[in-house]
Parts: C-alpha cells; structure tokens; sequence
C-alpha cells in the first residue's frame, strides 16, 4: 500500500465522506479502480451527480448528528437506576417541539429538492440536432455491447471510442433483455429496453480508458457484461474513424506467425462468420472483431491491461492468453452466452487466436 | 342454543390444522415464516461465500440467479410478512379488547394458502430448478424466451396462492380492527401497533391487487402464450415494472409500519412513559401509508420516464422524510424523561433507532434521482434497503418477539442469551451492510455473481461475508433461546413488563377466549390507565357469561391444497390436474356455504376453572 495510493484514497473518499473516510479506507482498500469509482467523475454529468450525492449526503449527516446526539444523551442520561421506582412523568407531547422537526426537515428538503430539479433537467438535455455531438447508438446484447455510429458508419463492440471534451449523443436500444448502460467514471446509467429508445449524454474530460457495466440483471452472465469507453484525443478520434469506416476495410494481420494466421482466417472463414464480422459492419449475432489487435479486454471482460500499465506488450501477451482461454470453452468463461459453438480443437483455438490477435486495420 | 355443537376438543396435529383461534394462527405463522426465514437465510449465506473472493467458482451464473431471486422473494413474501401476520394475529386482538378477528375461518385460510403458495413456489429447487430473474421478475428475461424452466412460472403461481392468502388477511384485520374492539377502545385510544396493522391491512389491500394482475399477465404470457410482455407482438416490458412498484413501493411499508408500532410498544413500555405525541405518531403513519403510493417510480428513475416524472417522484419521495423524521423524534422524547431498561427487546429497539436512521439517509440520497443514476442497481441500493429492511423491519420484528414471547408462549425467553443474540445479530448486521454502501459508489453493480480482481472490492467483500457469517450466528443464538425457553418450566405472569396495554390484564398465554369479560377500556394505555387508578386488572364491560366460539374446521386448509394442486397444474399444463384442484376448491366453498356452523360455547365453569390458577 504505498503512501500516494494512499493519499489518493483519502483525497478521493475524503471529498464525499470526511467522516468516515479512515474507515472507508479501510474498508475499499487501496486498489479500487479510478476510472470505475463515481467519487472520482471525469465527466460533468457525474460531476454534478456526485455533488447531488454530497449535498444531501451532507444535509443528512446533519440530521443523523441530531438525533445520535439525543440518543447518547437519552440513553446515558435516562437509564434505570437501581433503586428508583418512582414513575416518570407521562408527558403527552409538546406541539411546539413537534412543529418545529415537522417544518425543519420540509426546509431542509427544499435545499435538496431545488438543485435536484435543475440537476434532472440539465442531464435529460437533447443533442440530437447538435451538429458538434458524436452520435451513438448503442445496442444492449445478452452479455455484450454493441456501438453504432450511424455518421462515420462504423459498428463496434465492447469498446465505445469517444472524443475528449465533446458531448456525446446515445440513443439506447436493446436486441433482447432489459440492460443498463453504466459509465460511473463519467456519468450515471440508463436502462436499454428491448422496442425502446432511450438517449443519454456522455461528456468525458479526461483521456483513459473507463469502465462499463450492465446494472440490470439480464442472465446468466450479468456479472460479466463489462464495456470500456475508450476516451481519446480529438485527433486519436478522428483518425479512428478514418481507419476503421473505410468503404474497402484492408486488415491484416502484420507480425503475426503467417503460416498460423493463415490457417486462422481459414477456420474464421469457414465456422465463424455466421455470427462474426471483421469489417465493422456488425457480426450478424455475436460482436464486430475487427481491429481485434487493438482491444482491452476479450469478451467484454477478461481485462488485456488489467493493471493500467499502458505497456502494448502486456496487452498483447494478456490478449492471446484471454483469447485463447475464451476460445477454448466459451461457457466455461461466461456461462449462459449465446456463442454456441462446438468444441475447437487445440490447434484450431492457437491459429484462430494468432490470427485475431494480429487483426488490425491499416 | 340447541343447534351449537359440541365443545370441540382436537389435539396435536389434528388441531393445528384445523384451529381458527388467532393466536394458535399466529404460532403457525410464527413457525413457518422462522423457516422460510432460515431457508432465505441460507440462500443469503451461500450468496456471501460465493462473493467472498473474487472470481470464485461456488455458485455460478445461472444457480447463482437462482439463489438471489429466492432469497429476495423468501424473505419479502414468505419469512418478513407471515412473521408480521404472526405478530398481528397473536396481539392485534388481544389489544383491542376482541376475543377473535371478525373472520376466523378466513384467517385460517389466508395462513393456509399463505403456507401452501410458499410451499409450491420452494419445490422448484428440487422441480427443474428455481426462479431465475430475480425477485422483481422484470420480464423479458422472466418469460418463456429467456427463462425456459418452469422455475418462474413456480414464482408466478406461488406468489399469487401466498397473495391471495394475505390479502384476505388483510382484510380480515382491517373489518376486525373496525368492527371488534372493546367498549371505549376509540380510534385514537388503540395501541400503535394495531394502528399500524390498521394502516397496513389497509396498504395490503390497495397494493396486492397490483402485483396480482401483473403476475395473471406474466402467468397468461408464460402458460397460455399470450403477449402482453412479449416485445416482439408488441408487448410492453415497462408495464411490468409499473404494476410490480405500484405494488412494490408500500409493500415496503407494509413491512416496516408494523416494526414501527412495536418499537413504539416497546420504547414507551421500557421507558415507563406513555408514547410521546401519539396523536401525531398516529397521523404520521397515515401520512406515510397514503404517500407510500405516490412514490412507485422512484424505483424505475433510471427506465427513461423523463425529467418531469423524475422530479416529480422524486420530490414525493422526499417527502416521506418527513413523517418519518416525525417518528424518530417522538420516540427519543418519549425516552427523554423515562426509565429506561435495556431488556433484550428494548435493546433491538435501541438499536434499531440509529439503524433506521442510516437507511433513511440513504433513502434520501436514493431519492435525489440525478444521484440515482449512480446509486441505481448498484450495491448501494442493496446495502440501503437491508438497512431499512433488516435493520429496521428484522430488529423491529426481533424486539417484538422477544415483548410478546410470554403473551404467545406463557415463557419469558432467556434474557442472558437473548444479549448475545442482539449483539452478534446487530455488529453482524453492520459488518455485512455497511462496506456495500461504498462497493456500490465504487462501481459495484447488484446481482452479480463474481467480480473481477483488481477492482477494488476485495476488501469490502470480505468483510460483507464475514458479518454475515456473524449474523448467521445471531439468528442461531435465538433459535437456542427459544429450545432453551420451551424446555423451562417456570410460567411467565400475566404482566411481565409492568406494560402499558390491554393484552397485559390478561394471562400468559392467552386463554382460549382471550377475555374472560370484555373489557371496558377508558384511556389509552387501558391497563396503565387502571394501574394509575390502583385498580387490579381492568372492569369488565359484561358479566361473566358463556362465550361464543367458532368451530374449528379442515377446510382451509383443504382448499389450500386444492389451490396447490392447481397451482401444478398451471405450471405443467395439464388441465385435468388443474381441473381437479379447483374443484376442491370449490367444495370447500360449497362446504362452507351450504352447511351452517353455529360455533360452540365455552360455559361459565370452565372460563372460572381457567381463570383461577392465574398468575398476574
Ligand atoms: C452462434 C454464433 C457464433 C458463432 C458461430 C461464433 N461466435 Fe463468437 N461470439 C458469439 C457471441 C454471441 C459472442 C458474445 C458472447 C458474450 O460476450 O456474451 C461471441 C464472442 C466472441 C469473441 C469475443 C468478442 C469480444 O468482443 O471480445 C470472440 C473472440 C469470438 N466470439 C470468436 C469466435 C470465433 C473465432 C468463432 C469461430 C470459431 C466464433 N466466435 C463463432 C457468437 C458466435
Ligand atoms: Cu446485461
């Protein structure tokens, strides 16, 4: 536990809880993931649900001292003594006293409930028509996360790319089940419901990747339905999409053992295309792969970069290793998911996993 | 008199199934609402082992979901309500001076289907398996495309047994608190707690009519192929959600007004004071049963209503701070000034106090619906209402055991053990909720079945676990004390407390008849009321004469099977089995209706024979 992990602990329980920040500590440990954590928004629209989650965390805190503090008084002061049978006096009630923690509470919401209102309003705002926000369509699948962007024509899955700064424009859908879309990092969540639309907006002020989860119990391997949102530069961005919406999508699989690779495509061609695209076009039932060099995690969840170390190398070497375990018995990794396929045999998961490790746009 | 029937005199299991006596009603739902609280228990337990460590292989995936929609749907509707109908049977009578509720043959009944619907639903586990979308159901995932055993059609059936079985309860309770109570017992003379089993009958009956509609719709969707979920025909999958929170939403008050009138029995008995501000207690929880319906979709802040019913809901469930805050106050003033004796049940009192709080808090928090977005479905959630759940409806329901254990049982259960079992059930408790307040703010969804290493929740988890472990023992603590407690000999008086109600002027336990005479009640708190006065017990409204008793009978118990049989039925699609339940079902009706019953009485010699050994 090193002395800035630390601090960087404290600081950041320390903004929402100064009370019960030693104990916090204590309890979330040192390792708990920056860019998972709601206390530690990188974005306005959790920036402001966290100071929502503060001010009446505050006003409550407020209220709890009241009321601890008679309890200790009372319980201390009004204990039976031995000995002391007389009667206390039966007191009926006390208008004025009731009065007042009738009406002070209704103030004390009123501090709550202003900010709140506003708050709602400006995190339901429309940006549909701003011709600067990056639009998005997000689609919910049982267990994974399917990202559209009907401007650039790219689809991709598990990983929504976005620029720094810039609003963002969901519209949310789902192809089976009831999801939840949830970026704590960056914003708050929004249910995907299947035959309905909802929209949200992102805004992220920080380059990194953060962390997506599906909040809303959708099956056997809800717990897995992990997502990242990639935030990148301006440029990053645009040259993204300048790579993976090219009409004609070159991919190779440069680096890579040939001969494996080959082999790879080969079997990919042949058992996998079914489901699967490598041309962000969409894969038919199971996630886009293309570019699938490039990715954080395998399935969704299985972290290439667990550590946030920015090492390419560790996440190439995580990536084959992910890939190679989840090749090898999908439902073993997440159980209940919808690749059904028939056992593969070794040396079709290592040529299938050499070849998609090397798979990148040019 | 000459059509009453003999004094019947069934023993053993005869007469347990057959009694109508409404404290022989609130044993049974005593015992069998302890057991489904074990076996939720157990599923709760089995949860916290798996999510101990990260990436454990215990439970996974789908058994996992199958553990936590079973667990929820256990305690709610079959450990947390029966247990409150235990309660409400055993002493709503007694306190308004009533020898019985006004229907006893229905409250038989309701205890019965209650038993039954608990039951079916239960079998699933040993049926194909259980239950798998959670305990709200939310379909899709709850009809037949994604949940393809017939482990929710079990939910479905069962639940609708067990809710028909409380609804009539709660009807019976409202007509008996209306129409039973004892000369001068005025509204505003009963005890909190039958104002509270008042209010709540009341929430039962407008609120269970919503979930059983939704459930008929989930049942026509699932076993008769209609479409009213099914998006693809053009279903709606947030209609569900609707009907279940309009439901949802004051069944969390119907658990917890109860739990607020026994602290309110309790605190003012243990402080030797009479309940501070009663009259604005009473229209507290008025106020929060009536608002209790208006907050349903504080529930669904994140299913995309829009800003407008966001806020409005969200400003409405703010409000309900407010009668609460009400409440909480009065009972530290009531304390303020008394006598306070840390029994066991006032310790659980105590205790629940600073713990409601917390949950409260949280529930303020949770109302912000911009913060929702955050805290929705995520571990804070969770960590929130078992604070209101556990630690403000179980320690209310705990404290009123160990009050009211010599008026069911004619024991006092055993004060030593009874501490240890609050401590290890209240630092337990603690423990297991707290971190999850801060595993949910860090990114924590709820219902997952494994985590991650690395994220920052391995610690918060462990602890979790561990204090359930602890709570675990809590609960084992009191189940020695009630072994321990029915083995002693020594009966309890009449008055063990020097309380304050009308329960207490008679023996422990209860004779049969409850009241040798009808009471003539003048003051709230009748029986401190005559103590002040210097009078022994309280003056009867009526000589001593025979009383009029109903006849015990199988029927309820009867139909109750046949609607279980039907229930199958449904579930399997065989018509001929569902055909065949029904049809006991409606001989027990025609059975009830068609032959009279006149009851019998219990004459004047007995009632004296009975009277004269009493301890008071
Ligand atoms: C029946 C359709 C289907 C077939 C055939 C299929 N898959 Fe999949 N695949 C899926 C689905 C659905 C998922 C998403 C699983 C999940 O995350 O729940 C998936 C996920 C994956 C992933 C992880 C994707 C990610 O985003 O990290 C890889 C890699 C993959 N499949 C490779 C293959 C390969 C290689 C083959 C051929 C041997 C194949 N799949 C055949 C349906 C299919
Ligand atoms: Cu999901």
């Amino acid at each position: 536990m090193g002395l800035d992990c630390m601090m960087r602990r404290l600081q950041q329980v320390g903004r929402l809880l100064p009370l019960f920040a030693v104990l916090a500590l204590m309890l979330t440990g040192c390792s708990s993931d920056p860019y998972l954590s709601a206390l530690t928004p990188k974005g306005p629209a959790a920036e402001m649900q966290l100071f929502m989650m503060k001010l009446s965390l505050y006003v409550m805190l407020f209220v709890f001292a009241v009321v601890v503090a008679i309890f200790a008084y009372v319980l201390v002061r009004y204990r039976k003594r031995k000995g002391d049978n007389s009667i206390p006096e039966q007191v009926e009630g006390n208008h004025k006293l009731e009065i007042i923690w009738t009406v002070i509470p209704f103030l004390l919401l009123i501090v709550i409930a202003v900010p709140m209102v506003s708050t709602t309003f400006t995190l339901a705002k429309d940006y549909s028509q701003d011709k600067e926000a990056v639009k998005v369509k997000v689609t919910a699948h049982q267990f994974w996360w399917e990202f559209d962007y009907p401007e650039a024509k790219i689809k991709t899955a598990q990983e929504l790319y976005i620029p720094v700064g810039k609003k963002v424009w969901l519209e949310l859908t789902s192809a089976d089940v009831i999801h939840s879309f949830w970026v704590p990092g960056i914003a708050g969540k929004i249910d995907t419901n299947p035959g309905m639309k909802n929209t949200m907006w992102l805004e992220a002020s920080e380059e990194g990747v953060f962390q997506g989860k599906c909040a809303e119990l959708c099956g056997a391997s809800h717990a897995l339905m992990d997502f990242k949102v990639k935030v990148v530069s301006q440029e990053e961005f645009d040259a993204w999409v300048a790579k993976m919406s090219k009409e004609k999508p070159e991919s190779t699989t440069d680096g890579a053992d040939t001969a494996l690779a080959a082999e790879g495509e080969k079997i990919f061609q042949q058992s996998c295309v079914s489901c699967h695209a490598i041309d962000g076009n969409g894969g038919k039932i199971g996630p886009d792969l293309s570019n699938y060099s490039e990715r954080q995690t395998v399935a969704g969840f299985l972290r290439n970069d667990p550590t946030h170390t920015g090492d390419e190398a560790v996440r190439t070497e995580n990536l084959k290793k992910n890939l190679h375990k989840w090749l090898s018995n999908p439902e073993e990794v997440k159980p209940g998911n919808l690749m059904k396929i028939g056992q593969l045999k070794p040396e079709e998961v290592d040529a299938l996993t050499e070849y998609l490790s090397n798979l990148k746009r040019q | 008199m000459a059509q009453h029937a003999a004094r019947p005199r069934n023993t053993g299991l005869k007469d347990w199934l057959t009694t109508v006596d409404h404290k022989k009603i609130g044993i049974l739902y005593l015992v069998a609402g302890g057991f489904f609280f074990l076996l939720g228990g157990i599923e709760a337990v089995l949860m916290r082992l798996q999510l101990m460590y990260p990436e454990s292989n215990l439970f996974v995936g789908a058994t996992f979901n199958e553990l936590l929609t079973m667990h929820g749907t256990t305690m709610i509707f079959l450990a947390a309500m029966p247990i409150i109908f235990a309660l409400m049977n055993a002493i709503v009578p007694l306190q308004i001076g009533a020898r019985d509720v006004a229907f006893p043959f229905v409250n038989s009944l309701g205890f019965w289907l209650f038993f039954f619907g608990g039951t079916l639903l239960n079998l699933s586990w040993f049926l194909g398996g259980a239950p798998d979308a959670g305990w709200t159901a939310y379909p899709p995932l709850s009809g037949t495309t994604y949940s393809s055993t017939h482990g929710v059609s079990f939910y479905v059936l069962g639940l609708q047994i067990a809710g028909l079985g409380t609804l009539i309860g709660g009807i019976n309770f409202l007509v008996t608190i209306i129409n039973m109570r004892a000369p001068g017992m005025t509204f505003m003379r009963m005890p909190l707690f039958t104002w509270s089993a008042f209010i709540t009958s009341a929430l039962i009956l407008f609120a269970f009519p919503a979930i059983t509609v939704g459930l008929v719709l989930l049942m026509f969707d699932r076993i008769f192929g209609a479409n009213f979920f099914e998006v693809a025909n053009g279903g709606n999958v947030v209609l569900w959600q609707h009907l279940f929170w309009i439901f949802g939403h004051p069944e969390v008050y119907i658990l917890i007004l109860p739990a607020f009138g026994i602290i309110s029995e309790v605190v003012a008995t243990f402080s030797k004071k009479r309940l501070f501000g009663y009259s604005a207690m009473v229209f507290a929880t008025i106020v929060i049963g009536f608002l209790g319906f208006m907050v349903w979709a504080h529930h669904m802040f994140t299913v995309g209503m829009g800003p407008v019913a966001n806020a409005l809901f969200s400003i409405a469930t703010m409000l309900i701070a407010v009668p609460t805050g009400i409440k909480i106050f009065n009972w530290l003033l009531t304390m303020w000034g008394g006598q306070i004796r840390f029994t066991t049940a006032n310790l659980f009192a105590v205790g629940f106090i600073p713990t409601f709080v917390i949950g409260g808090m949280t529930g303020v928090m949770l109302a912000v619906a911009p913060a929702d977005f955050q805290y929705h479905d995520s571990y804070f959630v969770v960590a929130h209402f078992h604070y209101v759940i556990v630690g403000g409806m179980a320690f209310g329901l705990f404290s009123g055991c160990y009050y009211w254990w010599p008026k069911m049982f004619g024991k006092m259960l055993n004060e030593t053990i009874g501490k240890w079992n609050f401590w290890l059930f209240f630092i337990g408790f603690h423990l297991t909720f707290f971190p999850q307040h801060f595993l949910g703010l860090t990114g924590m969804p709820r219902r997952v079945y494994t985590y991650m290493a690395g994220q920052g929740w391995e610690m918060g988890n462990m602890i979790s676990t561990i204090g359930a472990l602890v709570m675990t023992l809590g609960t084992a603590v009191f189940l020695w004390n009630a072994f321990v407690t029915s083995r002693k000999a020594e009966k309890a008086p009449a008055d063990p407390w020097d309380a304050r109600t009308l329960e207490w002027a008679i023996p422990s336990p209860a004779p049969e008849y409850n009241f040798a005479q009808t009471p003539r009640v003048r003051g709230l708190d009748a029986l401190w009321v005559e103590k002040m006065a210097g009078n022994k017990g309280m003056t009867p409204a009526e000589p001593l004469g025979p009383i009029h008793m109903p006849s015990p009978s199988i029927l309820p118990f009867l139909m109750s099977v046949g609607f279980f049989i039907a229930g199958f039925g449904f579930i399997y699609h065989q018509t001929i089995v569902s055909v065949v339940g029904l049809l006991v079902v409606f001989y027990g009706m025609f059975a009830r209706s068609l032959f009279d019953d006149h009851g019998f009485h219990i004459e004047v010699d007995e009632i004296k024979e009975t009277e004269k050994g009493v301890k008071l």
